[in-house]
């Protein structure tokens, strides 16, 4: 080969090297677990966002949050991380921040305000060591009780404003033929209404007392016994066909008039939506409990893989502008049906639900972090089996409750 | 100097006989290796890393401390998990048994050259062509007290039939033993009806001129004969209750309350939503000794014994 030649050769393959990574740097691997309609819409808002500010979206969506979760964990280990990688608000990703695998976004946070514009405990969920090392996105509550308003009207009845209320007027409910309560019978479901009932009756304070301190004494407690009495008083207005069934099976019997009243997060409006229905006119959502309810917020995040290269941890932070944008934010919370994480955010486009949220999380009284931002996922675990086997045997006492409660805080890591 | 040279030459033939047969199974040998190395390091190394795993205190993530058995401590106390190994119990006796008794009554009777042989035949089989989340989905529903079969009948104007064994805390588990056997004696009948039917022709027209009635050749002379077919069905119906976990995922998941957890489900939910690998891998390993357990007496019996018979 003649010198010249060999010349040109290295500046075309350097000239190729060149063009590749700055190829690469505009490209983004994303790893969630939005499959379903509603979820795959609203990450589309992302994914568009990000295509017009130049970069290239690689969507990998795997169906399940455990599934997910664990493909990507096993990637980051493994030394091929994802670029942005989906979690739930919470202790998931822990571990990952303690074996450096993934990296702090406090530059962002800082330049942002993010501290100022999110809830305290959205911040305080995101934050390690006095560092962000995740980016919420969206704000979920997950105790609202969804009633037919028909159903209600019908019975001459007013929607329950506390949990003893609630019991009364689904007593009359059962009366007429009605399913007081519809519950998807799935451990996590019915672990989802005892939560509900605990923030209600039990107040904040308790709920934080059992899933994020680990206090034997507050479960001793006559209040909590009594919290405990009325979830268990609830067995009595499911229907015989709970066990088992799925959640948006459950909120269908609300849709069709068969069940009056149904717990579950604000995701479940995605589902009377779907059946045509307007929040406030078939359905309403409301917030029961003492003081006028508190929300239990969780949500989601994504956090940015520790990167090697530079260009990577470029895109990255192109990517939390693009989560972050105030207009990004609202057309992705509405598909979601969740809210802004972003309190400055103007609402008043949204529904009136996702408006009440708004206003009561104003307040931050009324804040109270999700199970999953207090416990370890394996603490939650041992919760879910005791509260399951409390839910579906009738015979067992608010004591052995309260024992198996004990022994899950002794024995879960 | 003869006597010398025999035994000299016997030792270089012995020699390169060995040496001959060593060259013609290198090949052999080496096209046998990946496979070799496969289940050195996929299986027993993974089993091993499991052991390991199950005395040290690893969470999300795999960490190599060392805790004794704590893990195994709790595990026994676990409420599930000891609800879980006696389902497994249940399971495994009534579905092997189940199966092995309604293959062979199906066998049979398709052996009696009923007319359209062909079409029983896919009927039986074709539950096992379904996937177990498919069976679970359709049981489900077929046993929902609000769905199926209890509202069936009450439509039909008996108002006080109640078959709600789905939802009964006490009687679950026997609903998943349902949809397994439905599953699973198709596969049975197709071993023992191909076992049946080698069955020498000659066998049946001795018993015919002897007088002999046919149940009694069945059991007496035909059972005995099928005993290899019945060992396979056995063994591929042991490996189903030892994995089942996607029948119970989608039938029950594995409620109401935990009246349906079963081993397997124990350990995925410990390994991958609860981020507790250590008790996990705990689990893991008592059902790798039980399988053990279990396995050990009958490859003692069939492969070692009678050698020693032999030798």
């Amino acid at each position: 080969m003649r010198p010249q030649t060999r010349i040109s050769a290295y500046t075309l393959s350097f000239a190729l090297l060149c063009s590749s990574s700055a190829f690469a740097q505009q490209k983004a691997e994303v790893l969630h677990w939005w499959t379903s309609a509603g979820e795959s819409a609203s990450v589309k808002v992302f994914a568009d966002q990000f295509t017009k500010a130049g970069g290239t979206w690689v969507d990998n969506a795997i169906a399940g949050g455990a599934n997910a979760r664990t493909a990507g964990i096993n990637r980051m280990v493994g030394g091929n991380p994802p670029t942005m990688m989906q979690f739930n608000t919470g202790k998931q990703f822990d571990e990952l921040v303690s074996n450096d695998l993934v990296r702090d976004v406090e530059q962002k946070a800082q330049a942002g305000k993010w501290r100022e514009i999110m809830p305290k405990s959205i911040v305080e969920a995101s934050v390690r060591n006095g560092k962000f090392y995740a980016v919420p996105v969206n704000i979920h509550g997950q105790n609202w009780l969804f009633y037919n308003t028909k159903v209600f009207a019908d019975a001459g009845l007013e929607a329950p404003k506390t949990f003893p209320e609630l019991i009364q007027s689904g007593e009359k409910l059962k009366a007429k033929g009605i399913i007081p309560i519809a519950l998807g019978g799935q451990p996590n479901w019915e672990h989802n209404l005892f939560r509900a009932v605990l923030v209600g009756h039990g107040g904040p304070d308790m709920f934080r007392k059992l899933y994020g301190a680990r206090d034997q004494q507050a479960v001793k407690s006559p209040k909590f016994k009594e919290t405990v009495e009325l979830f268990g008083k609830m067995r009595g207005l499911v229907d015989p066909g709970s066990p088992g069934r799925n959640w948006n099976d459950a909120t269908a019997l609300v849709i069709t008039n068969k069940a009056a009243m149904h717990f579950n997060g604000d995701w479940a409006k995605g589902e009377f939506i779907a059946a045509g229905q307007t929040t406030g006119k078939e359905y309403g959502c409301t917030l029961v409990g003492e003081g006028g309810g508190k929300l239990v917020i969780g949500g989601d995040v994504f956090v940015f893989p520790a990167m090697k290269d530079k260009t990577a941890t470029a895109t990255q932070d192109k990517l939390i502008d693009v989560l972050l944008d105030p207009a990004s934010q609202l057309e992705f919370n509405k598909k979601k049906g969740s809210i802004p994480v972003r309190m400055d955010v103007d609402v008043s486009s949204m529904d009136v639900c996702a408006q009440k949220s708004n206003a009561v999380l104003k307040d931050p009284a009324n804040q109270v972090e999700a199970m999953e931002l207090l416990s370890t996922p394996n603490f939650s675990g041992a919760m879910q089996d005791a509260v399951t086997q409390f839910w579906n045997n009738p015979n067992m006492s608010a004591d052995a409750f309260v024992e198996k409660i004990t022994n899950a805080m002794r024995d879960a890591s | 100097m003869a006597t010398i040279s025999i035994p000299t030459s016997n030792v270089s033939t012995g020699a390169t006989r060995t040496r001959r047969r060593i060259r013609t199974r290198l090949p052999a040998a080496f096209a046998l290796l990946p496979t070799a190395l496969v289940v050195l390091v996929v299986y027993i190394g993974c089993m091993l890393w499991t052991v390991r795993l199950s005395f040290t205190s690893s969470t999300l993530l795999p960490k190599l401390d060392w805790v004794g058995f704590a893990q195994y401590s709790r595990l026994f106390v676990n409420d599930r998990f000891v609800t879980s190994a006696e389902n497994i119990v249940i399971f495994g006796a009534l579905f092997i048994s189940g199966c092995l008794i309604l293959g062979f009554l199906l066998a049979v009777f398709i052996d009696q050259n009923v007319r359209g042989e062909s079409v029983f035949r896919t009927m039986f089989l074709y539950p096992y062509a379904m996937s177990f989340v498919v069976t679970g989905v359709a049981w489900q529903w077929f046993l929902n007290p609000g769905l199926g079969l209890q509202k069936l009948v009450r439509d039909m104007g008996f108002t006080s039939f109640t078959f709600d064994w789905l939802v009964n805390q006490n009687m679950a588990i026997y609903t998943i033993v349902i949809a397994g056997l439905w599953h699973g004696s198709g596969l049975t009948m197709a071993i023992l009806l191909a076992g049946l039917r080698g069955v020498d022709e000659d066998l049946w027209k001795a018993a015919r001129v002897d007088g002999i009635p046919t149940w009694r050749v069945y059991t007496s002379v035909v059972l005995p004969l099928l005993r290899p077919m019945i060992v396979t069905a056995t063994v591929l119906l042991t490996a189903g209750v030892v994995k089942l976990y996607d029948l119970v995922v989608a039938m029950t998941l594995g409620g109401p309350g935990i009246a349906t957890e079963v081993p397997a489900k124990f350990v995925m939910d410990h390994l991958f939503e609860r981020n507790n690998i250590a008790l996990g891998t705990a689990a893991a390993t008592i059902m790798l000794i039980a399988v053990v357990a279990v396995l050990a007496p009958w490859i003692y019996a069939r492969y070692i014994r009678p050698q020693g018979r032999h030798a």
